[in-house]
């Protein structure tokens, strides 16, 4: 299936190279995930087009921006796209409201007077039109300059560790708006980090760089759990499941799930019955039984079958599982999965002790 | 008192500086712009070039003008050949000698203030549709404009306090090319002292103001803001 973003680059600059060829979805948030020298922000810069691959191929919604092939690179200035960079980079010269104002007065199909609006009251930014970026906090900054991205109704949304600069009082601030973007905004957004949480917390869709190479890209929980990237052996290697709230068990303080292979236990989430809840499931809290346990205090035992294992010869195993639709990664000793005898395709139990809820 | 000679060289002088600093700006922007930003080889070359007046004896420079102006070298012949003559002893020339003359002064503030600015703001710009000269206009300037002023103070005043320069290729031509500096020459050496005081309290005064502007009234103002 063609996909609405199509990006391939190849630049070399001696010690570093890069050569990526991705398609990603048109909708959603994707997660170029790496850590630094990974070449994820050069990707990001490329597909804005502030550096340029000799070897390049960018097209967007069917709007081809650059194509080395016919010599074809459009200006940064000329791309319908929001950037957000690292530090709000807003212009000290300018009022928010003039910051805001700056890309408006230069595109022709603005969102509009509303669309402005809406995007103020997103992000929580309305009583801040009047100051000087001076006079704002650093998570402030870094709203506004969301919104004056967003402001310009872009084919597509870039944003480059945007909550790197910012302590974590201040991310815990502005992710619950980012969070609100692509459930109220149709429009695919691209958002670089080396933070695993930012990934659990964000990412529709994930694409994993490593020494300026794509190792994976696929579906947010497909893609956490294959055990080709180095992600699933991580200490902190975790799967996000999808799941809507069915009921609240008030007395126990437990909300009980529903998802794609069954439901799940919940400490108590502050969430209406129906609404849709992002799960994390840490592979160190999954633990693997041959049988259902006749007694135990561990609430969530789920049936699944064995799709990968592999051990890291470390004297731990991961073991991916697949409940239903949904996979899951568990970390165990070599040993155990040596006397439980694990092989693909078996069919298991696993206990997960914990969960965590990321909205 | 000043003498209605004398008015007339300050005026003159207000006027050679004047039209000198807006030769320097518009030439002096495009090339401070190139050298805060180029990767090139010639970078070196040119900044030397520019630096010069700064080192050289203005007897010096003005020598030199004063041979590729006149009418066998090569400016000359180029003038020539456009119909307006040699410019040496001309208030064009006056003009041309004293913008190569004071060039650095504008060209080193303009240049410092736009490497300050660095290429965050530009990419921020690119990114909200602004083509590169637009960013210029709406950024840039906006950014530069503390070190557009020291540019235009120091360029100007140094305009008005040259003396070399103008001497060998300005000459001492009344109402064209005498400017006060020549003028407190010619009082001091006909001995009118109390003449050539006026002329140069006049200077000094002025000279003072624009120093105190530059360090009390810009330091009020960094040369760059820090971007947040």
């Amino acid at each position: 299936m063609t996909q609405p973003i199509t990006a391939r680059f190849q630049l070399d600059y001696g010690a570093f190279q890069l050569a990526v060829e991705l398609s990603l979805p048109g909708s959603g948030v994707t997660v170029l995930f790496g850590h630094s020298g990974s070449g994820k922000t050069t990707l990001l810069r490329c597909i804005a087009g502030l550096q340029r691959a000799p070897q390049g191929f960018l097209e967007i919604n069917g709007h081809c921006w650059q194509d080395s092939e016919r010599d074809l690179f459009l200006p940064t200035h000329k791309r319908a796209l929001g950037y957000v960079f690292q530090e709000a980079n807003l212009f000290p010269h300018l009022t928010v409201a003039g910051n805001l104002q700056f890309g408006l007065k230069r595109i022709t199909n603005p969102a509009g007077a509303a669309g402005l609006q809406h995007i103020l009251e997103l992000l929580g930014i309305e009583h801040l039109l009047k100051r000087k970026p001076d006079c704002l906090s650093g998570g402030e900054r870094q709203r506004v300059a969301i919104a004056r991205a967003l402001a310009l109704n872009p084919e597509v949304l870039l944003m480059d560790e945007p909550l790197a600069s910012l302590d974590f009082k201040r991310k815990q601030e502005i992710l619950p708006f980012i969070s609100r973007l692509h459930q109220e905004l149709n429009i695919p957004v691209l958002y670089v980090t080396h933070s695993q949480q930012e990934v659990a917390q964000l990412a529709d869709h994930l694409v994993i760089l490593a020494n300026g190479r794509a190792l994976a890209s696929g579906p947010l929980s497909e893609t956490l759990s294959r055990l080709d990237v180095p992600l699933a052996q991580d200490k902190k290697a975790s799967t996000v499941w999808q799941t809507n709230v069915v009921e609240h068990e008030t007395g126990y303080h437990l909300t009980r799930v529903a998802f794609s292979g069954g439901a799940l236990c919940l400490p108590m989430a502050d969430a209406a019955i129906g609404t849709p809840l992002r799960v994390q499931i840490y592979a160190s809290d999954v633990s693997i039984v041959l049988e259902v346990p006749a007694a135990t205090s561990i609430l969530n035992v789920l049936p699944a079958t064995i799709t990968g294992l592999i051990d890291d010869h470390g004297g731990q195993s991961v073991v991916r599982l697949q409940i239903g639709a949904q996979a899951l990664l568990a970390h165990i000793t070599s040993k155990s999965a040596r006397l439980l005898g694990l092989q693909i395709g078996m069919a298991v139990y696993v206990q997960i002790k914990s969960t965590s809820i990321l909205n | 008192m000043l003498t209605s000679a004398d008015l007339d060289t300050l005026l003159l002088t207000l006027k050679v500086a004047g039209i000198s600093t807006s030769v320097m700006l518009l030439l002096g922007t495009p090339l401070a712009w190139w050298l805060a930003r180029t990767r090139s080889a010639w970078k070196g070359v040119i900044n030397a070039v520019v630096a010069l007046p700064l080192v050289l004896p203005p007897t010096v420079l003005g020598f030199y003008l004063l041979v590729l102006m006149g009418p066998a070298g090569v400016i000359g012949k180029f003038t020539n050949w456009l119909g307006l003559g040699a410019l040496p002893f001309t208030f064009a020339g006056l003009v041309v000698a004293s913008a190569l003359y004071s060039m650095p002064f504008v060209v080193q503030p303009l240049q410092a203030a736009f490497t300050t600015i660095g290429q965050q703001p530009l990419e921020a710009a690119a990114t909200l549709r602004a083509s590169p000269l637009d960013t210029f206009f709406s950024v840039v300037m906006p950014l530069a404009k503390p070190g557009f002023l020291t540019a235009i103070i120091l360029g100007f005043s140094h305009t008005v306090g040259e003396f070399g320069v103008v001497l060998m290729v300005g000459g001492n031509i009344p109402d064209k090319t005498r400017v006060v500096s020549v003028q407190i020459y010619n009082h001091v050496e006909a001995l009118e002292y109390n003449e050539a005081h006026w002329l140069a309290g006049c200077l000094l005064v002025f000279s003072f103001a624009v120093l105190l502007t530059l360090y009390t009234v810009l330091k009020t103002q960094p040369v760059a803001h820090q971007l947040k």
